[in-house]
């Protein structure tokens, strides 16, 4: 048996199929690295399309950051599929009442905006190193001008209008995307711990907060490789957006748990075992307690003493590495957790993860580093925080029409 | 009863359609680029698809799915929990031969005195194995023989076809499907072996096969109820508890079964509509 190492313990009474697991944690790293991506995209929509021009320094970062997580997005489910390579027909023949089937054409779609985004926002530097080098990184640029290399000022107007819709396009795609996964999951009827109407928002919600919260790392870790100043106004910024979606977060998360305990159907009994037994350690201590309650108190208290500096800095990292592990332990408990309750409402299993292995918990951590080596690689590429991206190029230009309309100097 | 002389059908009526529906397509698709028949190549292929979807012999030569509406009773109060059923089930359809691999299996409730609830176990548990020996046969220990049991009764199990399928709702491709005759198959050809219908069936009744990468399930031997025989499991059980039929047929064992008893289907709040009808069911069977 070559399958022998999923096979899960039980106690009491579960349905015999049941003791292999089903979705592995591969299925956990999916919905994981979708929210990232929303949640990096917020943060280019707060600069780009809601003007919270504090968030400068990291909108172009959040940009390639979204970017690179989201081609990761489909390596979970590939390695998980029976017949990968049949994963296509899912996009070529949909079956349209599978919520699943949705899933290439939100991704690919969203992709491609991304990459669009992405293209106008570095078309400035693509023009200059294609002009400015002779290497084979030169043939490079120039094959990416796509033979545009007009970078005159109505051009650039001209582009940043193109960014603006396509960052207002992308709130509903990246939004809409990570709502879809947790409609996968709240749509089941087959389990108690997952049929909830409130699990898109939920997951919504969830993923804003671990985009900003990686955003926050990232940046605070590009300026230290980089050794530059690190912009606090910016920090400053982030942790609003996380303090203020980390609320609803746990508004939401709560108000579905008391909502499945309110109403009290059949099987809740299992589940209060469950959550005060097995699930008692990932769910209320490093999910709520230590992933999201600390966070928030922390925050709130910097925020209310005004703290500064290095030491808000600090907080708000820290906070921030909190709340990336506290989603991830929401993926968990939601897709393990949903899987260890059985379906019979009289049992409880215990997922075996491997360490080794196509779903194994080795290759689950790649899956998540994965996207930050390529977001290492394209950072070359396309650097975050260059000047010459075209925000900055019209700010300019803003400014300058402003100086003469108004005469001021 | 052996599996060369009754090949797995599963896949065949869709993916024979779909072949010959994606011929229909390559040829017509041909015939548009090509010469002024294009209209009449078109209304050819058309019109044999459409024949195929009308002929009398569907999804086979000399079966046809529009004239059965099959379903299937079970007599909880007749079950032994002998698990003929299961073993004639794995072999029948070449089902993995572990303690995790079921389309079909059998509850054992035992009410014990001064107990409220019932203790419940399959063949699968450890202690039915450990009794049996091997996880390729099955049998229930004799586990209670020292207690005082108040109630104990025995509820076979399988896929419930149901009318409004969350499997089928939640297929990606489509690969698994409902017939006319009303039963569910798999594409095996098709599945991309995601999961997800195992995940929504909320019975508990799909399984995957790892080494095929394909989900699997009980479809009431589709292969033998398409050529006029009785389900492998009905066939072997020796009390009469599982009975099989055509609601098409007034008098048929099914027919006759659900007139004649009131019957009950499992989680009917679910909104599936099982077609796998219960006589003799408790309180405690989910």
């Amino acid at each position: 048996m070559g399958h022998a190492l999923d096979i899960a313990p039980y106690v009491g009474w579960v349905y015999p199929n049941e003791t292999i697991f089903t979705w592995s944690v591969l299925i956990a790293v999916y919905p994981y690295l979708t929210g990232l991506v929303a949640g990096a995209f917020t943060v280019s929509s707060l600069y780009q399309v809601f003007g919270f021009h504090g968030l400068k320094p990291v909108a172009h970062l959040a940009l390639l950051t979204s970017l690179c997580f989201m081609i990761f997005v489909p390596t979970p489910l590939l390695l998980h599929l029976g017949h990968p390579e049949r994963a296509f027909n899912a996009t070529l023949t949909p079956h349209w009442s599978s919520a699943m089937a949705m899933f290439g054409y939100f991704a690919s779609f969203y992709v491609v905006l991304l990459m669009l985004e992405t293209w106008f926002a570095y078309r400035p530097y693509i023009v200059e190193q294609a002009q400015k080098r002779n290497d084979l990184l030169g043939k490079f640029y120039q094959l990416l001008t796509l033979g545009s290399y007009d970078v005159s000022d109505r051009a650039l107007k001209y582009d940043q209008k193109w960014i603006l819709w396509l960052a207002i396009t992308g709130i509903p795609a990246a939004h809409g995307l990570h709502g879809y996964v947790g409609f996968m999951y709240g749509s089941l009827k087959s389990r108690e711990w997952w049929s909830s109407d409130l699990m898109p928002v939920i997951f919504l919600f969830s993923a804003i907060i671990s985009g900003v919260s990686l955003l926050v790392v990232l940046y605070v870790a590009s300026c230290k490789l980089r050794k530059i100043e690190i912009d606090a106004a910016c920090v400053k910024g982030l942790a609003y957006t996380i303090w203020g979606f980390i609320m609803l977060a746990i508004v939401l998360e709560l108000l579905a748990f008391a909502n499945l305990v309110y109403k009290g159907r059949e099987g809740i009994d299992m589940i209060m075992q469950y959550v005060t037994g097995p699930l008692l350690i990932p769910y209320f201590l490093l999910q709520f307690g230590i992933g999201l309650f600390v966070p928030f108190l922390w925050l709130s208290y910097m925020i209310w003493r005004g703290t500064a500096g290095r030491v808000m800095i600090f907080g708000v990292t820290v906070s921030a590495i909190l709340v990336l592990f506290s989603v991830f332990m929401m993926r968990w408990n939601v897709v393990i957790g949903g899987q260890e309750i059985s379906k019979t409402g009289k049992g409880l299993l215990s997922y075996q993860p491997v360490l080794w292995g196509k779903e194994g918990l080795v290759v689950a951590a790649l899956l998540c580093l994965a996207p930050l080596v390529a977001l290492l690689g394209l950072a070359r590429l396309f650097p975050p925080w260059a000047r010459g991206t075209v925000s900055s190029r019209v700010a300019k230009l803003i400014e300058q029409e402003a100086v003469r309309q108004h005469g001021l100097t | 009863m052996t599996e060369d002389s009754c090949p797995r059908p599963d896949a065949r009526p869709s993916s024979t359609a779909r072949r010959r529906f994606l011929q229909g397509l390559g040829h017509a698709a041909g015939c548009v680029v090509a010469t002024a028949g294009t209209l009449g190549a078109l209304r050819e292929s058309a019109a044999q698809s459409g024949a195929n979807a009308r002929a009398e012999s569907f999804p086979t030569m000399d079966y046809d799915w529009t004239k059965h509406q099959w379903a299937f009773g079970v007599d909880a109060t007749k079950c032994i929990g002998c698990l003929r059923c299961v073993e004639a089930c794995k072999a029948e359809n070449g089902v993995t031969r572990d303690a995790h691999h079921f389309r079909t299996w059998v509850e054992r409730y035992v009410y014990l005195e001064g107990e409220t609830g019932a203790r419940i176990d399959s063949q699968q548990d450890p202690v039915n194995i450990a009794a049996s020996g091997s996880e390729e046969e099955f049998r229930f220990a004799n586990r209670y023989q020292d207690a005082k049991v108040e109630k104990a009764f025995f509820v076979p199990k399988l896929c419930n076809q149901c009318t409004h399928p969350a499997c089928v709702q939640v297929c990606p491709v489509g690969a698994t499907y409902r017939t006319k005759d009303g039963v569910i198959l798999i594409d095996d050809e098709y599945c991309i072996g995601c999961r997800y219908c195992v995940q929504a069936c909320p019975y508990g009744a799909r399984l995957f096969n790892e080494e095929q990468g394909v989900s699997d399930k009980c479809n009431w031997c589709y292969h033998r109820i398409t050529k006029g025989m009785q389900p492998a499991c009905v066939e072997v059980c020796p009390v009469n508890a599982r009975v099989f039929g055509d609601r098409m047929d007034k008098e048929s064992p099914i027919s006759l079964f659900i007139r004649n008893n009131r019957v009950q289907v499992l989680k009917p709040e679910t909104g599936n509509a099982p077609n796998v009808f219960y006589v003799g069911l408790d309180k405690e069977v989910r």
